[in-house]
């Protein structure tokens, strides 16, 4: 009986390293687009930190230093659509899309120029990434019938990003809806007049908030790169960052619904991969591609208001100008 | 974003977009210098790619094709300010259209009548991925970026599944169908030749080609010669305005992401029709994505987009002799530059406006005091 | 005639003794935007723990001068005092710093925060909102209670009426320490019980030393609430009076000035046959306000209908319904024998098609795309006809054929077909419209605001070819704000306040000081 628990076990297990760069993503997002500012480059920014952490970690042999890296390089990415979506008042979907395909381009470029290996970064061995963490008593607790195992497989054993994910969604709860930065965040970004009479910089709001963003990603990226993989692979984020995307609207910019969001779309892609070729009873076989489907699926559903409304923030996509 | 009211028209419209893309130039260039190689060189490279070796130009207006197509998806629908960034995904199941008509009918109809209605078949999936999406914008005010990215990736998972489950030829491998029966499909350029006695280099250039200039002469006719283009128009600069004049705003917004899809689901015909002869797995290769970058550049004028796709077209071709010259840079840097063209042209476009605005007045000034 | 006298010694000008001390003082400010002067060597002086009113019609300068004095703006020259001393004010952070609050005709108001949070944006007390938070309650407790501000701090600002919002803006200035208070058309949303309970706690609030600045442009308030007032016109401050020296009527003809008034020859034109009548017609705007309740009037062929009121008060609502860019929510609408009711089809397609043609108020955001060549502005909202197209192409030649007349007939200037109509002067902009809803040889034609931001020589010509379609018999509605245009236009005259008709007279009985009464809501015709 204890043995028919054992793939549920390792279905959470899988779920959770499944959704870890989703949540550091689209928490990222929520800080972006709470103050107004479309996030479309949060996939280049992952991939860009994801080369960098590798990259860094590789030269250094340290993998602190890479995730140091891979926040400064997805910040300096935060920065140019800072530049031109703040500064400039350019189209914050043509910024974020062309930091998507720029991040594309040049880790690729970069990498082959570097390494030589077909764009992919040297494999790091284990002292140089972040491994997983064992928890204590352990061993005491194993002997419990399933909360033991529970215990050992899906709540121990990740490595330290993981559990970083996780402390990133409350920080972003605790910031945005209980701090002064986080009220003028929300503010700046359902109105930006009303922040302005007040006598706050909409501007350096604005940019406070695509830097904390840009951190977050940058954690994603070397998630990645260097805690779950060991070392950068060509467009490793295949997408993880629209799907966070899509989860933040999911969960309505809300960093808790989100994070159900973010758990729900990887334990769909978890469970896509474990019922390949699986003969449902009934069913049948359930294509896997149907599971990588459902959160789009989802969100445009619930866009169109057939499941909830998910409002977005007012001011969202408009720069800002003083007489206009 | 609009013009500035300030300097000229030439101005506007020919140096600031020149002016742009030479940013977005010098930074790439900037970036193989770093790398250790030579930017000229790189560029020579480029060109004796795309242009010099024999059918390098076959294969240029080949890419061209392509990114003409996808250009006038992404433009026809910025002129009603709507950002279409589903051109990837309605070229990909404008694929879908066109494979679906060829299984279907190339064993009971004459050759040319199924290319033509694989034709058809390619525009009106591709449309019916746009209209939803447009729909959705017009009637349930769901946001079109978000949609038109989410039916993208929607876009991908049923042509894995399909081509996977369903449509694959049986006992293959690989996600693909069984080839086309002959007399299916675009002829190539080169065949076309040498039928008429000439000698050209092969290249994968084709009928598409041809298509895809008529339809930028009628794409031109329909924005600026017809009132349905009109309204386009008028919706574009003022939707004010546009209820002014009686427009029906949802309907138009429906319309103009039908025809958007179409277009670009005829990328299908040149890739599947024109090329490959069966429908394959990821055949649009990110051309729906370089064909907002083409948009952009040639500010959604047919003959903008043509030169900007002839760009594009170059930079994919030209990209791919890098492999062989160099060890450090490959095509991938086509990505980087076009990253960066997107950046310069769209998200910064008006950047340089009041430098220019500055240097025209100062300029201006002084030849009006003397 | 009267512009400037109270300016040069009249009795009625406020003379402050020397000992007065003055809160503030504003020297020769000016402002330009572009090529628009908004304001033009301003000079004004509050006094202390006083109700000041600025008044003017819209326009004036009067709320570009009170963002100067906010900071939002930074004025092209001037001076500003405060409490006699010189202060720089360059952004909204300094003046609440020096004790200016404000409370804006638009509301700075975050929607989907409660009242509480409101309050505290840009004044939390500490990092975390929480240990700030109930300082900020205890305050506003004392100042709620202080001042009769009733409100309840937990609900959203999207739950709680407009009166409640208001009283909400007023907290948020007194809780970051106002000394005086600016309130922009601070009645402009409110009902007359609100404008009531709102007067009470200006009054109060004056009682305990605050200085109030109200900009209005009714003139009812001013006498009922103000120590001085001054009237702004044309971006100037063009008089100053102690209210209880001044009287309504003195107000309006300052407000109003004098035009340089066109000799406009009213042709002998015979009225004939009712062509529209409204009946009981009632809208409801999106924000749920009643903006026309029950209107009812007829306008006959060959008549000059125009309706006077300070802007904001249906008129263009009204406009907008009868056009079909608004829906008929209630009542009914008879044209030329056709009746329209509540539940049938009515947008712009369907008025056109009823020969309704319309100048809209606002020929920038409605009339015309700017960015479209002046041949494609001529036919928009008549794009489909056969005139200018075969089968679903546009005929450019006979656009350019129409075109070119329309330019040649009606004087726009430049002649070219081939040029932006963003680039016209707002004269040449208006004529364009105007030729264009002339052209469709309408049985009625609506007016909004036809010389709005036009020069004196378009004016002229506008008013001609208004009263050479009047002359061929079609029935003209004029909505405006200038009251003299109306008198001078119209046959008969219907003034609007807060949604509804006030009073009717025909434009030979009326005087521009009865209508004027009528329009400020003093009086019922």
């Amino acid at each position: 009986m204890l043995e028919s628990l054992q793939p549920i076990i390792s279905l959470l297990d899988s779920t959770i390293r499944i959704s870890t760069p989703l949540i550091f993503c689209a928490m990222a997002g929520i800080f972006s687009e709470r103050s107004g500012i479309i996030d479309i480059g949060l996939e280049g920014k992952m991939l860009l930190s994801a080369f960098v952490a590798a990259t860094a970690t590789f030269l250094t042999g340290s993998p602190i230093l890479g995730l140091f890296a891979a926040i400064l390089a997805s910040c300096s990415a935060s920065l140019i659509h800072g530049f031109a979506c703040i500064t400039n008042k350019g189209d914050q979907v043509i910024s974020g899309l062309a930091i998507n395909i720029l991040a594309s381009g040049l880790t690729i470029t970069l990498g082959i120029a570097l390494f030589s290996r077909g764009g992919q970064t040297p494999p790091l061995g284990a002292e140089q990434r972040f491994m997983p963490i064992e928890f204590p008593f352990l061993d005491q607790i194993s002997f419990v019938p399933v909360l033991g195992d529970l215990f050992a497989e899906v709540i121990s054993g990740h490595n330290l990003l993981v559990y970083l994910s996780i402390l990133a969604v409350f920080f972003t709860y605790y910031v945005i809806f209980k701090t002064r930065f986080g009220l003028r965040l929300r503010a700046v970004g359902e109105k930006p007049e009303a922040v302005d009479t007040a006598g706050i910089s909409v501007f350096k709001m604005r940019y406070q908030s695509i830097l904390i963003a840009g951190m977050l990603c940058g954690l994603a990226g070397a998630y990645l790169s260097i805690a779950h993989g060991a070392g950068f692979g060509r467009e490793m984020s295949a997408g993880k960052g629209y799907i966070a995307l899509a989860a933040m609207i999911f969960g309505k910019w809300n960093p808790i619904p989100t994070l159900f969001a973010c758990l729900l779309f990887g334990f769909l892609e978890a469970l896509g991969v474990r019922l390949e070729g699986v003969e449902l009873l009934w069913i049948g076989e359930v294509p896997v591609q149907i599971m990588q489907a459902l959160p789009y699926v989802l969100t445009v559903v619930l866009l169109a208001g057939f499941i909830g409304k998910a409002k977005a923030p007012g001011a969202i996509g408009v720069p800002y100008s003083k007489e206009g | 974003m609009s013009d500035s009211n300030i300097i000229p028209k030439w101005l506007s419209v020919g140096v600031i977009p020149l002016l742009n893309l030479l940013l977005a130039f010098c930074v790439s260039g900037l970036f193989i210098f770093f790398i250790g190689e030579n930017p000229f060189k790189a560029i020579s490279v480029m060109i004796k790619g795309a242009f010099y070796y024999p059918g390098a130009i076959g294969y240029t207006l080949y890419y061209t094709t392509n990114f003409i197509f996808t250009g006038l998806a992404v433009a026809l629908a910025f002129h009603a300010r709507l950002f279409n960034i589903g051109g990837e995904g309605q070229a990909y199941i404008g694929g879908l259209g066109v494979g679906l008509t060829c299984l279907i009918f190339d064993q009971y109809l004459a050759g040319f009548l199924v290319t033509i209605l694989a034709i058809l078949g390619s525009v009106i999936f591709g449309a019916v991925w746009g209209i939803i999406p447009g729909y959705l914008q017009a009637k349930r005010g769901s946001h079109i970026v978000i949609t038109t990215i989410m039916f993208n990736f929607i876009a991908a998972a049923l042509m894995v599944y399909l081509l996977v489950n369903v449509i694959i030829e049986p006992g293959q491998m690989s996600p693909e169908t069984r080839d086309f029966a002959s007399g299916v499909g675009l002829v190539q350029i080169h065949m076309l030749a040498k039928y008429l006695g000439l000698n050209m280099a092969m290249s994968p250039l084709n009928l598409s080609f041809g298509i895809a200039l008529i339809v930028s002469v009628g794409f031109w006719f329909l924005v600026w010669r017809t009132k349905f283009g009109y309204e386009v128009r008028s919706l574009g600069h003022s939707e004010t305005a546009a209820i002014y004049a009686g427009i029906k705003v949802s309907y138009t917004i429906i319309i103009v992401m039908a025809i958007s899809g179409g277009l670009a689901g005829l990328v299908a015909i040149n890739e599947l029709l024109g090329v490959h002869n069966k429908l394959l797995l990821g055949f649009t290769a990110g051309y729906g994505f370089t064909g907002i970058a083409v948009a952009l550049m040639g500010r959604n004028h047919p003959f903008g987009i043509f030169l900007a796709s002839l760009l594009f077209g170059a930079l994919y071709q030209g990209g791919t002799e890098l492999d062989f010259e160099f060890s450090s840079i490959t095509r991938e840097m086509v990505l980087l530059i076009q990253g960066l063209i997107i950046l310069f042209s769209g998200a910064l476009a008006y950047m340089l406006n009041p430098l220019v605005e500055n240097i025209y007045i100062k300029y201006y000034g002084n030849y009006n005091n003397a | 005639m009267m512009t400037n006298k109270n300016r040069s010694g009249n009795d009625a000008t406020v003379s402050l003794p020397a000992s007065t001390r003055l809160a503030i003082e504003l020297r020769d400010i000016t402002k330009r935007f572009g090529h628009v002067i908004a304001n033009s060597d301003v000079n004004l002086r509050v006094e202390s723990g006083s109700i000041h009113g600025i008044v003017g019609e819209n326009g004036a300068g009067k709320s570009t001068l009170m963002n100067i004095l906010f900071g939002l703006y930074k004025p092209d020259s001037g001076m500003i005092l405060l409490n006699d001393k010189p202060v720089e004010v360059n952004s909204p952070e300094k003046s609440i710093a020096l004790g200016i609050g404000m409370v804006h005709q638009h509301f700075m108001l975050v929607p989907t925060f409660t009242v509480l949070e409101n309050v505290m944006l840009g004044n939390e007390g500490s990092m975390l909102l929480k240990s700030g938070e109930e300082s900020v309650l205890n305050r506003l407790k004392s100042l709620s209670k202080n001042y009769g501000l009733d409100v309840d701090f937990e609900a959203l600002i999207s739950d709680i009426p407009v009166g409640m919002q208001q009283r909400v803006e007023i907290l948020k200035a007194l809780n970051r320490g106002a000394k005086v208070l600016i309130l922009d058309e601070p009645t402009g949303v409110l009902t007359p019980q609100e404008t009531i309970g709102l007067f009470d706690i200006l009054r109060s609030l004056k009682e305990q030393g605050v200085t109030i600045v109200l900009i209005t442009h009714k003139l009812k308030e001013i006498m009922s609430i103000t120590d001085t007032v001054s009237v702004m016109r044309g971006g100037k401050v063009v008089a100053d009076f102690a209210t209880r020296k001044t009287s309504p009527e003195e107000l309006a003809e300052n407000m109003v000035g004098r035009k340089v008034l066109l000799s406009i020859k009213k042709p002998a034109s015979k009225i004939g046959k009712s062509i529209l009548e409204v009946k009981n017609v009632s809208h409801q705007s999106k924000d749920g306000v009643n903006v026309l309740k029950d209107i009812s009037f007829n306008l006959k062929e060959g008549e000059i209908l125009g309706i006077a009121g300070v802007a904001g008060n249906g008129q263009s609502e009204l406009l907008d319904i009868l056009s079909g860019i608004e829906t008929l929510q209630k009542g009914q609408m008879t044209i030329n024998d056709k009746t329209i009711s509540s539940h049938q089809e009515w947008n712009s397609k369907k008025a056109r098609e009823f020969g309704i043609a319309h100048v809209p108020e606002d020929r920038h955001k409605r009339g015309l795309v700017l960015p479209f060549h002046n041949y494609e502005n001529s036919i928009l909202g008549y794009h489909r006809n056969d005139e200018y197209s075969s089968g679903f192409l546009m005929d450019k030649r006979k656009i350019l054929n129409f075109v070119n007349e329309l330019i040649q007939n009606f004087d726009v200037r430049p002649r070219s077909p081939l040029i932006n109509s963003g680039k016209l002067s707002g004269g040449n902009q208006q004529k364009l419209v105007l030729a264009r809803e002339i052209e469709s040889n309408p049985k009625i034609l609506l007016v909004g605001q036809p010389t709005r931001g036009v020069d004196i020589g378009a004016i002229e010509r506008i008013y001609e070819d208004l009263m050479k379609l009047k002359s061929n018999g079609t029935a003209i509605l004029l909505v405006s704000v200038e009251l003299d245009e109306i008198m001078s236009l119209s046959d008969r005259i219907i003034v609007m306040n807060q949604g509804t008709i006030v009073g009717e007279t025909n434009s030979s009985d009326a005087t521009e000081l009865d209508i004027g009464k009528m329009m400020s809501g003093l009086e019922q015709v």
